[in-house]
């Protein structure tokens, strides 16, 4: 049985010129795996996720024929339901630890919190917390422990955070551009442990990401997303035989390493494919 | 053209130091297109901010053409070296049209025919008249880089220092700004120093690269040597493998 399944989602903006859907009917299925969504600034990738978490940011409305998280019928949840989900079941990773951490709180409180908040005791939240920071291969989870988020570099900070979402053990993890604030080789580190998390507890993990290249190694299958619109889906291994024209061109509008082709190709929208 | 020489930069607050740039030395020819590759922190944007006296340096000498630059530097150096810097969203004075964005440097260095100049630039980076009165805010982050580039370009400078000119664009805009910088560098003959931490980029708009860590400059690769993987150092070889993205082998 699948994990999510996400039916006809559309999130919606009212603006001055009537409303604005940055969502348009998207639809797919997640198993315990690793899911991608790949687009370009403002395709409507991270609205997608933030709807599955009823996260969408007031005014905005986010509606679905089916949201189904292991059964439970996402739409029309109450706050205290949410919060039985959240953080517990479901969590999300966002993309810059510098704004996505409470910034006056040490970061092993903030663990701990997670953990208090879903009826932990004392004791255990400790311990699971400095558990945690060492499994996302922090190397002195001590010293992280007790520190400020001002107090680490990009990819602790990254790190840590991807600690507070995982040390509830969720079944399903949404990360939304986890590594691109960070540096190419350390990037490379946070994806291990990802990986390594989805494969030895099963997790389902949703990783939203401009970067095609960077998501096609990564992931198991890929959702490409234009306008709105899940474009094409295809298993990451077939990256390269991708049909959508707007799949293709991002992909081939990347400079290589060893390509030589100049001038690149650029990118020709069609409107037909935002239809 | 451009000799660095031993550059040391050092930021100090206090009795804080920060010794940003440790020694770098490196030679750019004219109508060469240089890259200087390294993670962040690695001072690789400092040493092109120092050579246009952005940055304190505490030793060693820069040199254009042979003769050492005066601190701080004078118009006319700004007139033959121009900077491009990353965030498009950041560098444009979001109160400034773009008109009057294009029209400060012309100002200050005293040219004349400022009207036609405008035209020209506006249409030598692929913007259209159009676009000149307008505000940053009415423009996309590949439109704004063009206007920044348009800017860089108007004095009609012989060196463009580029500080992750693409960074912040969706990669099909990238390439339409890697594509304009190309043509432009062809047609004007220019010579650029492209600062950027995507190997990809530097591999397709230079003919040399320098890579930096932690302030040192680790090696100088030909793009030749980049293309066969014929890095000598350690850090370079996991820099050229993280570029590829990642592998099932890592997780192991």
């Amino acid at each position: 049985m699948s994990l999510l399944n996400v039916e006809n989602l559309r999130v919606t903006f009212p603006t001055r010129q009537g409303p604005a859907e940055v969502v348009r009917g998207v639809s797919f299925t997640l198993g315990r795996e690793r899911l991608g969504i790949v687009g370009e600034s403002g395709s409507g990738k991270s609205q997608t996720g933030r709807a599955i978490l009823g996260l969408t940011p007031h005014p905005g409305t986010a509606t679905a024929d089916r949201l189904e998280f292991d059964g439970i019928d996402l739409r029309g949840l109450s706050a205290r339901q949410w919060r039985g989900l959240r953080g517990k079941r479901m969590s999300m990773v966002m993309q810059d630890p510098k704004f996505s951490l409470n910034p006056v709180m040490a970061v092993g409180k903030q663990l701990m919190e997670v953990l208090r908040t879903h009826g932990a005791s004392r004791a255990e939240a400790r311990r699971a917390a400095l558990e945690m920071l060492e499994a996302v291969q922090i190397r002195d989870p001590e010293r992280v422990f007790r520190a400020y988020p001002h107090e680490l570099s990009g990819g602790m900070g990254q790190r840590a955070m991807i600690a507070m979402m995982l040390v509830s053990a969720p079944d399903l993890l949404i990360a939304d551009e986890p590594t691109s604030a960070l540096d190419v080789t350390i990037q490379i580190e946070v994806l291990r442990i990802l990986d390594r998390l989805v494969q030895e507890r099963g997790m389902g993990l949703i990783f939203i990401s401009h970067d095609l290249r960077l998501v096609s190694s990564f992931c198991d299958r890929v959702l490409v997303m234009y306008a709105g619109r899940v474009v094409e889906e295809l298993r990451a291994s077939d990256l390269s035989q991708a049909r959508h024209p707007y799949t293709q061109g991002l992909l081939n509008c990347l400079p290589q390493i060893d390509g030589d082709r100049r001038p690149l190709p650029t990118l020709d929208r069609d409107a037909s494919w935002a239809e | 053209m451009l000799d660095v020489k031993d550059l040391e930069v050092t930021f100090t607050r206090g009795v804080e130091q920060v010794h940003a740039v440790r020694g770098v030395t490196f030679r750019v020819e004219k109508g060469e297109s240089y890259g200087i590759v390294g993670e962040s922190g690695s001072g690789k944007s400092t040493v092109l901010r120092a050579i246009c006296g952005l940055a304190p340096t505490s030793g060693g000498e820069i040199a254009f053409e042979g003769s050492p630059l005066p601190t701080p530097r004078d118009a006319a150096f700004y007139r033959r070296v121009q900077m491009v810097f990353q965030d498009p969203y950041a560098s444009l004075h979001p109160r400034h049209t773009v008109d009057s964005v294009l029209s400060e440097p012309l100002a200050i260095q005293g040219f004349d025919d400022r009207e036609n100049r405008i035209e020209r630039a506006l249409e030598e980076v692929g913007l259209g008249q159009g676009f000149r009165f307008r505000y940053p805010h009415q423009l996309s982050g590949g439109q704004r880089q063009r206007v920044a580039v348009a800017r860089a370009l108007i004095l009609e400078p012989e060196i463009l220092l580029l500080d992750e000119p693409t960074s912040a664009l969706d990669a099909s805009i990238q390439a339409e700004v890697l594509n304009l910088l190309d043509r432009l560098r062809v047609e004007r003959g220019l010579t650029y120093i492209l600062v950027s931490h995507d190997l990809a980029v530097v591999s397709h708009m230079c003919e040399r690269l320098l890579v930096m860590q932690h302030g040192q400059a680790v090696e100088e690769l030909a793009r030749d040597a980049l293309r066969a993987r014929a890095a000598r150092t350690d850090y370079t070889r996991r820099l050229l493998q993280a570029s590829v993205g990642y592998s099932r082998e890592d997780a192991a």
